[in-house]
């Protein structure tokens, strides 16, 4: 009958692929996952290397320099970097109330039956690619605002200097902005809308049995409470509003220079990489343009790296990822 | 008995609740208006031969852009070889193995790599592939997409992994079954919905990319007939036409648009809408 | 085989049970000695020491919290899944130290099988693929086998009469109880020499569990089972032996009759006649 046995096993370790499978899936997974900071030092080295001739020509200079003259090759950083840094402002300026605003919408205020379609709709709004919507900036958006909106506001606010100046084309700093601004919303708002989720509900019920109003609650309660992450979600948009290229280089009018005037083209980092990577003559041009690179790349790090340091501590492991 | 500042209160918060509504509409009307736009600028281009014919020449009438779609599907082809492997078995590492430690500056990478600007990678892939094949490919091109779908990949495929339940891992491991085994034949295959999804919506996204292209495929007037040669692809196209001088060109620039973001929404209302019965989220 | 002896044979190809060499009569199961079991700096187990009884029911009871989870874990490596958990002293399986240094986890575990609280069919499977999943990612593909083995199990775990026409529905569609007995089925399948059993009824109606408890008398003709339960008339009704946990040290052991009539420990009376816990 069924005598108990001292080994009732039913394969041969080795047949069943046990101790080595094990280890050498292990090893695979991980030099898969090592294979990002690979692709960080790749493209850390690349750039580096790239530059190193314009590095070894301008030294910091190249970043206070604004002479852009092929040439007769001189190079300097200065224009883009104003224009990156004026239009990613004029995006956040505009996206970062619109987006706070609708993600307490979202998560407080708005009814039940219209949250999934309004945040369905904004994941797809960040679909879009950004080149379709520079197409739709190019022919749409531009001709509107030179015609419609920007006479208003030179009207109304013409006394400030930013808003002097004719609007000859509508290609401009300030239309670079706000196509930016529209690129950058979706995100914002998506990574708000999961710290307001984050708050613990027992926050808002104590603001509620203390008879504060919805509006009450959402201030005190929910708001002052996700600052940080808040905070870290701005900082995530204005990641992205540095490194945005496409619908940028599309509206911008792709000129540098470094005037007061928002009506005035202007140039980033990226767009003239984008449009003269493929004309550079030489190899002091092209080394410009990856220093250039160089820049755009530590700058957008640091600010992403920041903006990751914020959320993650305040919200630690409910965040989701986030491209 | 109320305050007396009550009604007062009452009305500041019926305002803000008006005014975040309209910030809500605010945010969806870009998305409306590039819709309407695709449609009605390119929907009467959509015509056969948009689709199966080459380009014409500059200045010329007519044409398509049949070889910027086939080349955007190989494109894509070639960028999930690279970017599917390596982010779905680097996502099982970060889900399964590693120390919290360790993980944690994995992930802080990942998300970091997320964050460069696609133009970046593109000058980058430039110095990598197609200065040392000395020309732009569709290679170089596959390689900056797939390259730039590994973190994303990696990120979705670990967070699809952890919402398996451990007590199937339990059960599996008690089982007796090696714990590689465990991974690929049990947890992996509770989770592969989701980690289809996690790779089609991150081709998606780089179907979409233009900046990256344009050191490394290019583009092309006609068919490529080999991977070392540059390809057409339609952010590339779409970006030409819009910024060249002719109306033709245009038109067929809003076409290629409408027909591009069509694919893409298609995927991510596709996706949404197989994954919908689980994990409903309250909002 | 003689106690002190360190290796498993290792088996090429599926035995049938009366062919391999039969121990001393009366070997305890499993005897565990000087068990103590940490999780990082929390000592939770302290110096446990007992014999589970070959072809007999041994149920493991005491209040929440008292380790009884831990000790049935520590009976097949289980809790090595956990990275702080460190353990002293020894377990030995029919003799054979389940903890040496030559022995893999997988291989304990392939013979002393385990069964969960909450019952975890893999939802991608169905009923058969469930059954066989042990056998057949252990390499046996062979499908008579495969077959004459589902059966069996099936029909030992008490649930063949009620799936035999839906084998290949998805696990996922048979209610809690049936869950919970093809867990059951899909554990025997690997014909492991001890079953372990983690409070197996408590999420399943009265009736469901009535069955379970069945089962399990049925089940120690041929296999050796440990219980935890934090249910007593289920302990007094199921089980042979009892073993009464007391914040992580074994407080008695004894026969379930002595242990619920007349216990040597104040504290056991105290607990089986539910003064606390």
């Amino acid at each position: 009958m069924n005598a108990t046995t001292t080994s009732g096993t039913i394969a041969n370790r080795k047949a069943a692929g046990g101790h080595f499978g094990d280890r050498a899936f292990k090893w695979l997974t991980l030099a898969m996952a090592l294979v990002i900071f690979a692709l960080i030092l790749l493209i850390s080295f690349e750039l580096a290397h790239g530059s190193r001739l314009a590095l070894h020509q301008f030294g910091w200079r190249f970043l206070i320099s604004s002479d852009w003259d092929p040439v007769n090759e001189k190079f300097g950083a200065l224009p883009f970097i104003f224009g990156t840094l004026v239009s990613s402002a004029i995006a956040l300026f505009i996206a970062v109330p619109i987006s706070i605003a609708t993600a307490v919408y979202l998560t407080e205020l708005a009814p039940l039956w219209l949250r999934q379609p309004l945040i369905m709709f904004i994941e797809l709004l960040a679909a879009i690619p950004s080149v379709i919507l520079g197409v739709w900036g190019i022919f749409v958006m531009v001709p509107f605002l030179r015609q419609a909106v920007f006479p208003w506001v030179q009207k109304v606010l013409g006394f400030l200097p930013i808003f002097q100046g004719p609007a000859l084309s509508g290609f401009c700093m300030l239309s670079g902005g706000i196509i930016v601004a529209i690129m950058i919303i979706p995100i914002i708002t998506s990574v708000s809308r999961e710290i307001l989720r984050s708050v613990p509900g027992l926050q808002r019920e104590a603001a509620y049995a203390l008879g504060a109003t919805r509006w009450e609650v959402t201030r005190i309660a929910v708001l002052s409470y996700a600052k940080k992450g808040l905070f870290g979600a701005v900082i995530l948009g204005l990641g992205r509003a540095l490194g945005e290229t496409m619908a940028v280089t599309m509206v911008i009018g792709n000129t540098p220079q470094i005037v007061a005037s928002l009506f005035a083209p202007g140039y980033t980092l990226a767009s003239v990489i984008a449009n003269e990577f493929n004309e550079t003559t030489g190899s002091l041009y092209p080394s410009a343009l990856f220093e250039l690179g160089l820049v755009l790349l530590g700058v957008t790090v640091l600010v992403n790296a920041t903006a990751q340091l914020l959320l993650k501590t305040f919200a630690g492991p409910a965040m989701k990822p986030q491209p | 008995m109320t305050a007396p500042n009550h009604r007062w209160r009452q009305f500041k918060s019926a305002v803000v609740q008006v005014l975040t509504l309209a910030c809500a509409i605010l945010v969806i009307t870009p998305l409306v208006l590039v819709f309407y736009h695709l449609v009605r600028l390119g929907f009467s281009s959509l015509n056969w031969a948009f689709f199966t014919q080459l380009p014409r020449a500059e200045g010329e009438v007519g044409g398509g852009m049949a070889n910027a779609i086939a080349g955007t599907f190989i494109l894509l082809a070639q960028a999930a070889l690279v970017g599917l492997p390596i982010g779905v078995l680097g996502g099982i590492y970060l889900s399964e193995y590693g120390s919290s430690h360790g993980n944690w500056w994995i992930r802080f990478a990942a998300d970091i790599l997320n964050g460069v600007p696609s133009i970046i990678w593109g000058i980058v892939v430039y110095a990598l592939l197609v200065v040392p094949m000395h020309g732009f490919s569709a290679l170089a091109g596959g390689g900056v997409l797939g390259l730039m779908m590994i973190p994303l990949v990696m990120r979705t495929t670990e967070e699809v992994l952890q919402l398996v339940p451990g007590g199937y891992r339990e059960a599996a491991l008690a089982l007796g079954i090696a714990k590689w085994k465990t991974i690929v034949q049990i947890v992996v295959r509770t989770a592969l919905k989701g980690i289809v999804t996690g790779v089609l919506l991150a081709l998606a996204r780089v179907a979409g990319e233009t900046a990256p292209l344009l050191f490394t495929a290019l583009g092309n007037q006609y068919w490529a007939h080999k991977l070392t040669e540059p390809i057409a692809a339609m952010p590339l196209q779409i970006f030409i036409y819009a910024i060249g001088p002719y109306d033709d060109q245009h038109r067929q620039a809003w076409a290629g648009a409408l027909v591009l973001l069509l694919l893409i929404l298609a995927v991510n209302i596709g996706v949404r809408f197989l994954t919908r019965d689980r994990f409903q989220k309250p909002s | 085989m003689p106690p002190g002896e360190e290796q498993f044979i290792p088996q090429t190809r599926l035995e049938p049970r009366s062919e391999l060499p039969a121990p001393a009569a009366d070997a305890p199961a499993l005897t565990v000695r000087n068990l103590s079991v940490y999780f990082g700096a929390n000592h939770v187990l302290k110096q446990v020491s007992l014999d589970i009884a070959a072809h007999a029911v041994t149920a493991i009871i005491g209040p929440s919290g008292c380790g009884k989870s831990t000790f049935l874990r520590a009976l097949n490596r289980m809790h090595e899944l956990t990275p702080e958990a460190h353990i002293d002293g020894e377990i030995r399986l029919f003799g054979d130290d389940i903890y040496s240094r030559q022995v893999e986890p997988v291989v304990v575990r392939r013979r002393v099988g385990m069964v969960f609280q909450k019952s975890n069919p893999f939802p991608t499977m169905s009923v058969a693929e469930n059954v066989t999943v042990g056998l057949r990612l252990n390499g046996i593909r062979g499908r008579k086998v495969l077959a004459e083995r589902t059966e069996q199990s099936l029909r030992m775990a008490a649930l063949w009469d009620e799936v035999k026409d839906r084998l290949h529905a998805p696990a996922v569609s048979l209610s809690g109880g049936q869950q919970q007995r093809l867990c059951i089925a899909r554990a025997l399948a690997v014909q492991p020499e001890v079953l372990l059993m983690d409070e197996p009824a408590s999420a399943l109606d009265p009736l469901a569990t009535a069955r379970i408890e069945d089962l399990i008398v049925q089940l120690k003709k041929d296999y050796t089972i440990v219980i935890v339960t934090h249910n007593m008339q289920q302990a007094a009704r199921a089980s042979d032996y009892t073993a009464f946990l007391y914040l992580g040290e074994l407080v008695e052991f004894g026969t379930t009759t002595k242990i619920f009539t007349n216990p040597s420990q104040k504290r056991t009376e105290d607990y089986v006649t539910g003064r606390f816990g």
